[in-house]
């Protein structure tokens, strides 16, 4: 019995609580995300924002998950019920679980797996899925299209992305984002890869359907893109999901260019700060510049979209990949 | 252990089961969504087989690109699923006969290693023990240091075969209008933009 408590129970429990304490913090910054995207998006526009539901509006996204929460939930009547169902889910849960690798401090991670990256990478190339089934299971034609729009735009983007991946980790010579992450003590890899991290900002514009690439959801000609049939709590998930995403892409983008949770300068009054706050400020950072760019950009058009990946980033990446790798060969660089 | 064998019956039922729901399926879509499902709990198999990396591969390779192509093929194409029905018995001697001659060579192989111990030793084993290097060193190692001619050449079977399905669907079609970036950009303001004063009632 003290076998069975010892050797299955206690690490349940304990492993269980880890992705409470990483789950209950993550789905808040989501909610504040939203908020804070209307408050920055109105001050860069001369508006107010949201200032009425509590303290400058502090408790409006509570207010929108309630009344979300709340709604009746309308199956269309030419819907696959299963799939349309499903896909949401899909969505929601793909962009909890890659936050099982993402190391939050030294040694504070729930799975500091070998092929850590990888995991990630796999994880958000799934995305598409829950996308491509909604708008396929609802059986409309605005959600069809825009479902075919992301899944063309979220392939064409990863291949990009999967050679600035490789660059990074020809770098830092492990898989491990700890390791990663221990790999930029010296130098944060955005400044000697500075065109691969631009390259993976964009493409992770592109990867969540954001502006300038939010054609999928481009409210002018496909109303609301591929959940234009849902409602209520499916259409949380979706948002929610989407939120969970970006906040995922940008600690991605914190890990892999930005040092993860290394202070800015290695000595003291930076170093007092403890790491998870300074992760959290660096992806405080990168989502301001997310919503900084939906505030100034407009929309590309389709074909220069397609052009911009396949013909401009994949080329540079590629060619960058193989720079770094000669580079780091020539001059005996290499980690072992 | 215990929890480990669970999990490997877990996975390995719910594989056969959505592989044979993969052509039992009655809509083509759904028969891509098992399949997604197939390859998702294969890749779980081969991570309680301690190849996490061969695991992630598979995901990245089969799951992010291969299956979503396929299922955007599928979701654009009308099938008819009853003319489907018609072609079943058709091609089930075919591939009976393929599944057999797997089953066959499977059987062939791991009785191989049953029969005479030596043949295992055969199959290359990475030089460093599993335990001192992660499997990402260890096939790296195998692949690009051992075999790196082989690993080059069926590069070029595929930069070929990539070449090939290149020049089947090229064709330049007459008449399209194509955006030329470059001219676009190098246009001037004096090359576009001209300024002239009309005098009211004669027009331009």
């Amino acid at each position: 019995m003290a076998e069975l408590w010892q050797g299955y129970i206690w690490p349940t429990i304990f492993i269980v609580l880890q992705i409470v304490a990483v789950l209950v913090p993550l789905l808040l910054a989501v909610a504040y995300t939203t908020y804070a995207e209307r408050k920055i998006i109105g001050a860069m526009q001369l508006r107010r924002g949201p200032n009425v539901v509590g303290p400058f509006g502090l408790l409006q996204p509570i207010a929108d998950g309630v009344k979300l929460l709340f709604k009746e939930t309308i199956l269309p009547a030419g819907a696959n019920r299963v799939v349309f169902i499903a896909a949401p889910i899909i969505t929601f849960v793909l962009s909890l679980v890659a936050w099982a690798v993402i190391p939050f401090g030294e040694g504070m991670v729930i799975a500091d797996i070998n092929v850590g990256i990888l995991y990630l990478f796999a994880i958000s190339s799934l995305g598409v899925y829950g996308i491509i089934m909604a708008g396929w299971a609802s059986n409309s034609k605005y959600p069809f299209l825009g479902a075919l729009r992301s899944a063309a735009q979220m392939v064409s983007y990863e291949v990009s992305m999967g050679f600035v991946i490789i660059t990074v980790v020809v770098c830092a010579g492990s898989l491990n984002l700890s390791e990663i992450v221990e790999a930029q003590r010296t130098v944060w890899f955005a400044i000697p890869l500075l065109p691969m991290f631009v390259i993976f900002f964009v493409s992770i514009l592109a990867e969540t359907n954001r502006t300038p690439f939010d054609l999928p959801e481009g409210e002018a000609e496909l109303v609301a893109g591929y959940f234009v049939e849902y409602s209520s709590m499916t259409f949380a998930l979706f948002f929610l999901g989407e939120y969970a995403n970006m906040l995922l892409l940008s600690g991605m983008t914190s890990i892999l260019f930005l040092g993860g949770w290394l202070p800015v300068l290695g000595f003291a009054p930076f170093t007092w700060i403890p790491g998870p706050i300074w992760l959290a400020l660096k992806i405080a950072l990168v989502m301001f510049v997310f919503i900084w760019v939906r505030a100034t950009l407009p929309r590309y058009r389709y074909d220069q979209l397609m052009r911009l990946g396949w013909k401009v980033f994949l080329p540079f990446s590629l060619f960058w990949v193989v720079l770094t790798a000669g580079v780091l060969i020539a001059f005996d660089w290499v980690p072992n | 252990m215990i929890i480990q064998a669970i999990c490997f019956y877990l996975f390995a039922a719910i594989t056969i089961a959505s592989a044979v729901m993969v052509i039992s399926a009655r809509n083509p879509v759904h028969s891509v969504l098992f399949l997604i499902l197939a390859f998702f709990n294969a890749a779980a198999l081969f991570i309680l087989l301690g190849a996490e990396f061969l695991g992630m591969i598979l995901i990245v390779v089969y799951l992010g690109a291969v299956t979503v192509l396929f299922l955007f093929v599928v979701m654009m194409l009308d099938i008819n699923v009853a003319e489907l029905r018609q072609g079943f018995l058709q091609y089930l001697p075919i591939g009976g006969l393929i599944g057999l001659i797997l089953l066959a060579e499977l059987v062939l192989v791991l009785g191989s290693w049953v029969i005479t111990p030596e043949a295992q030793a055969v199959a290359r084993a990475p030089i460093p023990p599993i335990d001192e290097v992660s499997n990402t060193a260890a096939l790296g190692n195998v692949l690009y240091t051992d075999y790196i001619y082989l690993f080059q050449a069926s590069g070029i079977v595929l930069l070929v075969a990539m070449v090939g399905a290149i020049v089947l669907t090229l064709r330049s079609r007459e008449g399209v209008r194509r955006q030329s970036i470059r001219t676009q950009n190098l246009r001037s303001r004096e090359q576009s933009v001209e300024i002239k004063k009309v005098q009211s009632g004669s027009g331009v």
